[in-house]
């Protein structure tokens, strides 16, 4: 295979294979006991907080920084920008692998998950949770398809791929649908619980604030991989395209800003903010990093087009994100529950094992799956005929 | 008609009966704990000196019945909501969401399934009334019709207004429930809650979930119509002799007409 010359190697691989190795022992322990011994055996989840680490993190956190997938291919597909070409593959793989890790999250987290089907055959249209059933489950096809077409083209199947490419735009339509209807209906899920959850976090514009936070989050999440991948493969950051990226995440995290304190000034909890509870305290961190220091970092373009500000900017709006989703689904309903929630060792056990599984994959998809842009010179040096180098990079 | 509950605080005497023949009833093991969980559908509780019985009220409009992705929860016409346990998948988002905190689960168990009480629907059935009714001994659980219960939870209150708050709990906490409570003090020192909407709680989704048709067909048309536009602009710049649309970092394939690369 002549294409294996153009391949990255990725450095440092002795430490990190051994913490992989520990993690995964860990998390292939902890899913015996979790199918053998149930939920109450290795979860703090209990009758009165029944949604925990799997849902706040694994899903809601998994489905909105996979966000970037869906808003890419929009851009460069139907909006036609197309110099944002050489992200999204990267993109793409990301997005796929975080759908993977939510369905495989969602098989630990629901009390049968062998009955998962159920939602095909039982339908209760008038529930939030059925919709993202359907929605997440149809995305993560179009993700495969989606995704399926490097696949086929690292095996040279031409033909499938034309196929492929002939449904491109409908599929891309599909995508950026099914992704606006459930990015936003997670935050729908939380509209039924008013006396709940805590009026820093309840709103009836929850499912607009999920939907603008996952577009920022996962634009975030775009820069954040492009600086993780570039450190494990030895790559440049492309400047020239997560600059623009940085600057569309503070519009929509000024957007979302916005929205939010006109929010909380209508519910009359903006005067709550700094009061001296939990709840406020966890506001402010959310806050603070989720929206304030990223637009403060990125909003001058001097301190954006360095690489270093660049990728902390978009790390704390990543964060920020994490701190958000956490906050709706735990902070917010501890009060009204009257009890205090903290994971389980063996429930942070399986978020973190199925995040190692994910880089893992990336990692191996980077390796064997022409995800990245190669330089054309590059690909010369190596001697590659010209038309196989064509048909690995497209 | 549709039936349902009256419990009366200012008569119970906690003396467990209605817990005692629910676990008989619906073979439910034992102990009797002192909390409701999935094995224990019915308990009273004492709050402040006050007795108070805590069981599924039955909502008029079921916030379980509707957060169910698989309608595992259904109100049935006779007033009890139901549960299918065949459906059941797990997701807990009934537990989630019960304004009234009734549904539990079997946490204890690899293959767990929601306990809660179904107001005793096989001995509706049978025009006999709940189990906890027929054995409690003051009355204080009493069956009947809903409407004719509200009469006479208002008769009560109207004969001994020092005996009672002026409150029928559940006439329209959440959109009403089957079953009513009376009480001496505030239902909100008993542990229920005092701050729940008068409208339904489904509503709330279903604002919300009614315009999905809608943002997917004007979705559907915006989105082409976006694509429709820049695939021509690109089309009239490239008739009018401009160069293709470039595609940074991407050797182009030679000879064919470049779509770019799909995903």
């Amino acid at each position: 295979m002549t294409i294996a010359v153009s391949i990255p190697r990725s450095r440092g691989v002795g430490f990190w294979t051994g913490a992989f190795a520990v993690v995964l022992v860990a998390f292939l322990a902890v899913t015996v006991v979790r199918f053998t011994r149930g939920l109450g055996a290795t979860t703090n989840l209990s009758d009165q907080f029944p949604w925990g680490l799997w849902i706040g993190f694994d899903i809601l956190c998994g489905v909105g920084l996979a966000a970037g997938a869906f808003t890419i291919m929009a851009t460069v597909h139907l909006f036609n920008i197309r110099r944002f070409e050489p992200i999204v593959r990267p993109t793409l793989l990301t997005g796929f692998l975080g759908y993977l890790f939510v369905c495989v999250a969602l098989m630990y987290d629901l009390g049968q998950p062998w009955r998962i089907w159920h939602a095909m055959v039982f339908w209760n249209p008038h529930s939030v949770m059925f919709e993202v059933a359907w929605c997440v489950m149809l995305y993560t096809t179009v993700l495969a398809l989606e995704f399926s077409s490097i696949v086929l083209e690292r095996l040279r199947l031409d033909r499938a791929r034309r196929i492929l490419r002939s449904v491109n735009t409908p599929l891309v339509i599909l995508g950026v649908l099914l992704s606006t209807l459930h990015q936003s209906s997670l935050g729908t899920l939380y509209l039924i619980v008013p006396e709940k959850l805590h009026p820093l976090w309840y709103s009836p514009f929850l499912p607009v604030l999920f939907y603008l936070s996952a577009i920022g989050a996962g634009l975030g999440m775009i820069i954040v991989e492009s600086h993780l991948s570039g450190r494990a493969f030895g790559r440049h950051l492309e400047m020239d395209l997560l600059e623009p990226l940085a600057r569309a995440m503070v519009v929509v995290l000024g957007l979302f800003g916005i929205l939010r304190m006109r929010l909380l000034a209508q519910n009359g909890a903006l005067s709550t903010v700094f009061a001296p509870t939990y709840e406020s305290r966890m506001f402010l961190v959310e806050f603070g990093l989720g929206v304030v220091l990223p637009i403060a970092l990125l909003m001058w373009s001097r301190l954006r087009t360095s690489p270093a500000v660049l990728v902390t900017g978009a790390t704390c709006a990543v964060l920020g994100f994490v701190m958000n989703r956490l906050n709706v689904s735990v902070t917010g309903l501890e009060r009204a529950s009257g009890t205090h929630y903290v994971p389980s060792w063996m429930e942070m056990t399986v978020s973190v094992g199925l995040v190692a599984i994910g880089f893992a994959a990336f990692a191996l998809a980077a390796r064997y799956l022409p995800i990245f842009p190669e330089p054309a010179q590059a690909t010369a040096e190596h001697g590659e005929e010209p038309e196989a180098a064509a048909a690995v990079h497209g | 008609m549709m039936s349902g509950l009256l419990f009366d605080a200012t008569r119970c005497i906690g003396c467990g009966a209605c817990s005692a023949a629910c676990k008989e009833q619906n073979a439910l093991p034992l102990p009797i704990e002192e909390k409701t969980t999935a094995y224990t559908w019915t308990v009273v509780e004492n709050r402040n000196g006050v007795n108070i019985r805590r069981l599924c009220m039955h909502c008029l409009t079921p916030t379980c019945a509707s957060v169910c992705p698989v309608g595992a929860m259904r109100k049935t016409a006779s007033g009890p909501v139901v549960y299918d346990a065949d459906k059941c998948i797990g997701c807990r988002y009934c537990i989630m969401a019960c304004p009234f905190d009734v549904p539990k689960y079997q946490w204890d168990r690899p293959v767990p399934i929601v306990g809660k009480c179904v107001m005793c629907f096989s001995r509706l059935a049978e025009g006999k009334p709940t189990a906890c009714a027929s054995v409690c001994p003051t009355g204080a659980t009493t069956f009947g019709e809903r409407s004719a219960l509200i009469s006479e939870a208002r008769s009560r209150i109207a004969a001994d207004p020092s005996r009672y708050v002026d409150h029928i709990y559940g006439l329209e906490e959440a959109g009403g429930t089957s079953v009513l409570m009376l009480a001496g003090v505030p239902f909100d020192q008993l542990g229920l809650r005092a701050n729940l909407p008068r409208e339904p709680l489904p509503l709330l989704t279903w604002r919300v979930l009614s315009k999905v048709p809608d943002i997917v067909l004007i979705g559907t048309a915006v989105l082409y119509g976006i694509h429709w536009i820049t695939k021509r602009r690109d089309y009239v710049r490239h008739v009018e002799g401009a160069v293709e649309p470039p595609s940074p970092g991407r050797p182009r394939m030679g000879g064919k007409k470049s779509e770019g690369t799909p995903a």
